[in-house]
């Protein structure tokens, strides 16, 4: 092997290759040979390293150098200055590193970012090269499917995890030793498989993928674990087709573990034998619902079963079938390694290990997060997210997707954990966490997630068909300034029509947007009716234009930039809008130097 | 969403590609799927001339087929455009303005969603959360993706794929 002086670690996560992580390399590859430095220095495109929101980003180590936000021009200076030279750049830095008055850098761990952060099923995201199963198998790689296969009897495994109290980290929180126990009980004569939901659905959420594309390994390994406890030797990973990157990572590291033979026939001499085949999604958020996911694997239509049966009794092509989601998969190999001990330290009573959230909507930190359960709302939103930016004031986090609620700022102090936030009309969900400003409408929230359920609904049964689209009618007439006080009445009987009598956990949960906002908001509900006002100034037909006349000028920029002719006046005097002609386009707002010209 | 109005016009070497594909999948559990995928990859779209080669191909009825076809979302009936945006929906990139960004494309091609401009460069398309956010709002043209984008970046975007 080779040993290189220095390493360049560049993040080939989906977010920074979209901000342009590819020709960051090439130019790198190309400035470190013109320098010659190929042999010297090492490039390797890594996972996620969770700050998406300063992309593309550079480590260099071994000084542990943060640079963020890299562009192509900043290449050739860091080359030739912290490279060849040893001085490292520091304009470039993410300033959080860099300390006032000294040349030392701080270290990621003292970033604030990261400083709350306990990384578990992340462990790997960042660090190494996903697409090279070496890698991974220097940090620790296989060798938790080595000990099942060598040391451990089935129910062993069984029991360390059921030990551990690790629950499902796809949204429900079903204990995974449970279900590992269920399907390793069902009769298996002919034959049992292992799946993993990949389907990440909800709008927002970014863990899975970004596990996936990091660390794909670590998820493969724990499958075979899974399989050698449950009796299963077929796999399935079911992925969303949204994610090329993720599926290709996932292709290299199948492959590379069948070429070592860590997947395939008798792995590790010990008789067990696990193939895995990856099957892709075709844009169907139902697909998430276990059932639902099993018809698409099927080739099937993904509209959901009725259970009972369980998939852990009638799964997959009516076998018993063990669904686990990526970051339950993610948690296994170290739980394994480090014993149920060790992971039951982390988190709160009911809700043990780590969560990983993606932050994201109005946050400086936008990315990647994973922090031990019982960490608060507050912890996350303020110190690793870094507050809300342009000064703006927190009004409500969204947690749980389509399928969870808003948390109002006065719960700002929750801890983090299933019970907690289903308590307060939320749920955990894979992970997404929105965090929403004063400049946001929750009646137009609700009503962006119920326009999202309507839409997949699968149609399989009448509740949450028919169901949500009135839902969806009501919340648009309230946005129009159409509703009454009846129909919030209304909208909170359909509710909870719809959670008692639909089949599957998306129409269950579909009503909990309304549900969650009605609860926490009902004042901007009403004043939706009753005052025909929307406070956030979203909802553009309850909106009017205004010019406040102490502070208007008289310059008339705002009427040559109206496109229809709405504001007139004389020069130097205040200008005056039409409301019948104007049509809420906002034109004006953006064009006034004065702060004049008011919307409410 | 608007029918397919343009003729089928599949050639001899895209059947071809279709039949192999077909011959590969055949007697794999749950191959309809995987197929549909393929072979909008090799078509661009799903015309119902396509469903039922494949319809023939895998033995499985074309009423199942376009069942399936038209259950899932990346699946599609019409052509798309040469250029192909779209905006991502996800909550994210919705809470920081994606609708706007939407309603200027829709103005400026005076096209709707899922539909395709009359002389086939750009159809548009609202998507799913594609998980880039990080940069939000974002949209994609083709395999391009454009973050952190305001009102105004519009028009210069559409205008730079106008002049390929």
């Amino acid at each position: 092997m080779e040993f290189a002086r220095g390493h360049v670690l560049v993040c080939g996560g989906t977010g920074c290759t979209s901000s342009g992580c590819e020709q960051i390399i090439k130019e790198m590859e190309a400035q470190l040979k013109a320098n010659g430095l190929e042999k010297e220095i090492k490039v390797v495109k890594t996972g996620c390293f969770g700050l998406c929101a300063l992309g593309p980003i550079m480590i260099v180590y071994p000084e542990g150098a943060f640079y963020s936000r890299v562009k192509v021009e900043d290449v050739k200076e860091i080359v030739e200055e912290h490279l060849l030279k040893g001085r490292i750049v520091k304009h470039l830095l993410y300033n959080e590193t860099v300390q006032e008055g000294s040349d030392e850098i701080k270290s990621l761990n003292e970033v604030q970012f990261y400083q709350k952060q306990m990384r578990v099923a992340l462990r790997n995201c960042g660090v190494i090269d996903p697409e090279k199963i070496d890698e991974y198998i220097a940090f620790d790689g296989y060798k938790a499917l080595g000990k099942v296969l060598t040391e451990m009897k089935p129910e062993e495994v069984i029991d360390v995890i059921k030990e551990s109290g690790l629950r499902g980290r796809g949204g429900g929180g079903f204990p995974t030793g449970m279900k590992w126990q269920f399907t390793a009980a069902s009769s298996g004569e002919n034959g049992k498989y292992v799946a993993c939901n990949a389907d990440e659905g909800d709008p927002g959420a970014f863990m899975d993928r970004s596990i996936l594309e990091g660390d794909p390994h670590s998820v493969i390994e724990a499958m075979a674990i899974a399989a050698y406890a449950v009796g299963a030797d077929q796999g399935y990973i079911y992925i969303r087709a949204e994610y090329p990157i993720a599926v290709q990572r996932l292709q290299i590291a199948i492959d590379q573990a069948k070429e070592y033979g860590l997947l395939g026939e008798n792995i590790f001499d010990s008789g067990f034998n696990f193939n895995l085949e990856l099957r892709l999604g075709a844009g169907a958020f139902v697909c998430g619902e276990e059932t639902a996911l099993m018809n698409s694997i099927e080739g099937m239509r993904g509209e959901p079963r009725p259970r009972p049966p369980f998939p852990a009794v009638k799964g997959l092509w009516e076998k018993p079938t063990l669904l686990n989601n990526v970051e339950t998969y993610a948690n296994i190999c170290q739980i394994i390694l480090n014993g149920a001990d060790w992971f039951k330290g982390i988190g709160t009573e009911k809700s043990k290990g780590t969560k990983v959230f993606a932050l994201g909507g109005k946050i400086n930190n936008t990315g990647l997060v994973e922090v031990p359960m019982g960490t608060t709302l507050r912890e996350i939103i303020e110190e690793v997210g870094g507050g809300i930016p342009n000064g703006k004031k927190f009004k409500a986090a969204q947690t749980g997707g389509p399928s969870g609620g808003c948390i109002p700022a006065h719960l700002i102090d929750t801890p983090i954990d299933y019970d907690s936030l289903m308590a307060i009309g939320s749920m955990m969900g894979s992970g997404g966490l929105i965090v929403m400003d004063e400049d946001n409408c929750m009646v137009d929230i609700a009503k962006f997630f119920l326009e999202f359920t309507v839409d997949e609904s699968c149609g399989k049964c009448t509740p949450c068909r028919i169901g949500t689209k009135r839902l969806y009618e009501i919340l648009d007439k309230i946005t129009k300034g159409q509703g009454t006080l009846e129909d919030l009445d209304r909208l909170e009987e359909l509710s909870h029509m719809i959670k008692e009598g639909s089949l599957c956990g998306l129409g269950q949960t579909a009503p909990n947007p309304v549900l969650s906002t009605l609860h926490y908001f009902r004042d901007e509900y009403v004043a939706h009716v009753v005052d025909k006002k929307c406070p956030a100034g979203v909802c553009k037909d309850l909106l009017s234009y205004s010019i406040i006349a102490d502070k208007c000028k008289g310059c008339s920029a705002c009427a040559r930039k109206c496109p229809v002719g709405a504001i007139t006046g004389e020069i130097k005097n205040p200008f005056v809008i039409d409301t019948d002609k104007c049509i809420k386009c906002g034109a004006c707002v953006e064009t006034c130097k004065f702060g004049a010209i008011v919307k409410g | 969403m608007k029918q397919n109005t343009l003729p089928f016009q599949g050639t001899p070497e895209q059947e071809a590609q279709l039949k192999q594909v077909i011959a590969e999948h055949k007697g794999q559990k749950g191959a309809v799927i995987p197929v549909l995928h393929e072979a909008q990859g090799i078509y661009g779209y799903l015309p119902i001339e396509v469903q039922e080669m494949i319809s023939e191909g895998l033995n499985v009825p074309l009423a199942e087929i376009y069942g399936i076809v038209t259950f899932y979302a990346q699946f599609s009936l019409n052509p798309k455009g040469k250029y192909q945006i779209g905006v991502c929906m996800g909550t994210a990139c919705y809470v920081k303005g994606s609708g706007d960004l939407l309603n200027k494309i829709k103005e400026i091609l005076g096209i709707e969603v899922g539909e395709c401009t009359p002389d086939g460069k750009f159809s548009l398309d609202a998507t799913r959360c594609i998980g880039a956010c990080g940069l939000a709002p974002v949209l994609t043209v083709n395999e391009d993706v454009y973050g952190r984008l305001v009102v105004d970046d519009i028009p210069g975007i559409i205008e730079k794929y106008q002049a390929l």
